[in-house]
């Protein structure tokens, strides 16, 4: 009750009025009521030294229209020119903040309007079909908890790299959209269409040409994610999503299908996330995203205190569910079989977990995948030997964590 | 672990089935769950044939995104284009990204080296790892130049293809660039690629 009246009273307020004013005399607030250029009011975070040693003694902060990070939580992606990273280090659970979503784009991030944004759908169809965003929420829709991986995302060299550095672009979000399978009967594709092309509407127009199948299969045309529209990084308003496939197939801004009888070779599918195998040769529309693991806690910068350490980890995989995951804490002599966290989804980031009695002797912690189709993630060595050693796209080799006497832990750069 | 969940299936379902349904999230669609379990009611909403969503596509609405160019010519417009134009053209318009005769640049290199860099790793270029001529049409024209992407007319970008192929030794100087013409050039780089051949399992490929 009293509550309630309190923040009736701060909305009489002048919009400008700080809690800090409103409440003077009775303690000093931790957030701010303010007004933005656009009149709107909303609740600014909690500034760090605007903590309290005793919370419990004076009023808190009213209810407001957007929740707030803790001062204390400086989980941030890495970002460099082309992609910024997700802190897989900071995460909980198996679902990406929105915000911590990794992010990669070929011409920036467009700025959409969503009431003007359309989707063409054309090429070897009945009926080539334009939907509006409001068009495609009308569809039967559906969601799904999968992660999203850029096939580029693998970096050793130096024992100084953070999970977030070595494998920071993949994260995971519940999708929520339109079955594609659901538009190409809407649209009536043609028997003779093997491929389509899809076309993002930002400044590099980013082509990808995807086999019929897959749209068949498990396509979604994604308008929403972890349930709320997509953030522009991701595609607002709408965008292309494969499960289990190399990041870049799932076309962001999603504004054009064109269905084909054969593919386009695209520069991102030439050009790029194309990679060397052996004898000169490249391997091009490899859309399967390999099984890996990471072990992310204890890992580069943290250190560990001898006893009971519980080593927790992401696994993955495009091509299925993940069956186990194994943890090695001998530098690979021997492996356990670790613990997987409910829920175990098909295409999707899976949590692991082992406990291990620390005793401060020196020593390596791995973990290994192995997912339904019987792949279990390789070494780097062994991707080599099967690929050569020129690297490229799809490397998703076993990660090593070395642990120091005085509980440092880093990164073991492999080969 | 499947006799567990048959049990709590047998137990539990019948008291909330419903629930149960509603957050089957994990698999894409509802159709796994063909109606209510603990009945065998099934669903009664049926997908019809046509939803009638969305207009109809008018030519000219195609027409004015449809701008991809395939391997074997299709979507190629008129025009043409030589090399000496489009060198005037790269010279203003790309030299800062890609480097004087497109070797170089901080965006990286187009054409390549000669004699090649033996230090270090071969720079991929338009030369010697683009499998089709026709995907440097249809790049340019969709995303390039970088700080004016779009802005080249169809003609601007045949001259500069042709450049770029000449500069790289595929065709000559004198080679009139067209949509007849361009998906007939061999690229070097043409049987360089091998489809995914990873199909999961045990073995590492």
């Amino acid at each position: 009750m009293k509550i309630d009246k309190l923040v009736e009273i701060t909305q009489q307020f002048p919009k400008k009025l700080s809690r800090r004013k409103l409440l003077s005399g009775v303690a000093t607030a931790a957030v701010a009521i303010i007004q933005t250029a656009k009149g709107q009011t909303i609740q600014k975070g909690i500034a760090e030294n605007a903590i309290d040693d005793d919370p419990t003694k004076k009023f808190g902060t009213p209810a407001g229209e957007l929740g707030t990070r803790s001062p204390f939580v400086k989980s941030v992606k890495k970002p460099s020119d082309i992609s910024s990273r997700s802190p897989l280090q900071d995460f909980y659970g198996i679902i990406t903040p929105s915000d911590l979503h990794f992010e990669r784009h070929h011409g920036g991030v467009p700025a959409i309007d969503p009431a003007k944004h359309e989707l063409l759908i054309h090429g070897l169809v009945e009926k080539p079909l334009i939907f509006t965003l409001a068009d495609l929420k009308r569809f039967p829709s559906v969601s799904r908890i999968a992660f999203l991986e850029c096939s580029g995302n693998f970096r050793g060299g130096k024992e100084n790299l953070t999970p977030q550095e070595i494998c920071g672009l993949t994260s995971q979000s519940e999708w929520t959209g339109v079955k594609l399978s659901t538009i190409f009967r809407e649209v009536g594709v043609k028997p003779n269409a093997t491929w389509f092309l899809a076309e993002g509407g930002d400044a590099a127009v980013m082509t990808r040409s995807i086999p019929v199948k897959k749209g068949w299969d498990d396509a979604i045309i994604a308008y929403a994610q972890n349930g709320e529209p997509l953030r522009p990084e991701q595609g607002f308003p709408v965008r292309l999503f494969l499960p289990g496939w190399e990041g870049n197939t799932s076309v962001k801004w999603l504004r054009r299908l064109e269905l084909s009888d054969a593919p386009y070779y695209t520069r991102e599918e030439t050009s790029k996330y194309t990679e060397p195998i052996k004898d000169g040769k490249y391997r091009i529309f490899s859309f399967d995203m390999d099984a890996r693991s990471i072990i992310t806690f204890p890992s580069y910068p943290q250190k560990v205190e001898k006893g009971w350490i519980e080593i927790r980890g992401l696994a993955w995989s495009g091509r299925g569910k993940v069956v186990k995951v194994e943890v090695s804490t001998d530098a690979g002599k021997n492996w356990q079989l670790a613990r997987l966290n409910e829920p175990v989804l098909d295409k999707a980031h899976v949590q692991f977990r082992h406990l291990w009695h620390w005793k401060g002797e020196e020593t390596e912690i791995l973990s290994r995948v192995t997912d339904e189709t019987g792949y279990t993630q390789p070494t780097l060595k062994q991707l080599f030997e099967a690929r050569g050693r020129e690297g490229g796209y799809h490397m998703n080799p076993i990660t090593a964590w070395q642990i120091k006497k005085d509980g440092a832990v880093l990164f073991k750069p492999e080969v | 672990m499947v006799y567990i969940q048959k049990t709590i299936i047998k137990l539990v379902l019948p008291l909330v089935g419903g629930i149960f349904l509603k957050v089957g999230y994990h698999t894409v669609s509802t159709e796994r769950y063909p109606g209510d379990l603990s009945t065998g009611r099934m669903l009664a909403d049926t997908i019809p044939a046509t939803f009638g969503f969305g207009r109809k596509a008018t030519q000219a609405e195609i027409d004015r995104l449809d701008i991809d160019v395939r391997p074997d010519g299709k979507g190629l417009p008129v025009g043409l284009g030589i090399a000496s134009k489009g060198k005037l053209i790269f010279d203003t318009k790309c030299v800062a990204c890609h480097g004087a005769g497109g070797i170089g640049g901080p965006n990286g290199s187009l054409v390549t080296n000669k004699p090649p860099n033996t230090t270090g790793r071969k720079e991929k270029t338009i030369g010697n790892y683009w499998p089709y001529a026709t995907t440097v049409f249809d790049y340019i024209r969709r995303a390039m130049p970088f700080n004016a992407p779009g802005s080249l007319s169809n003609e601007e970008v045949y001259h500069l293809t042709a450049y770029l192929l000449t500069a790289n030794d595929i065709i000559d100087d004198k080679t009139v660039i067209n949509a007849q013409t361009l998906p007939k050039i061999e690229m070097p780089a043409r049987n360089s690629f091998i489809p995914d051949d990873r199909k999961g399992g045990p073995e590492i490929r």
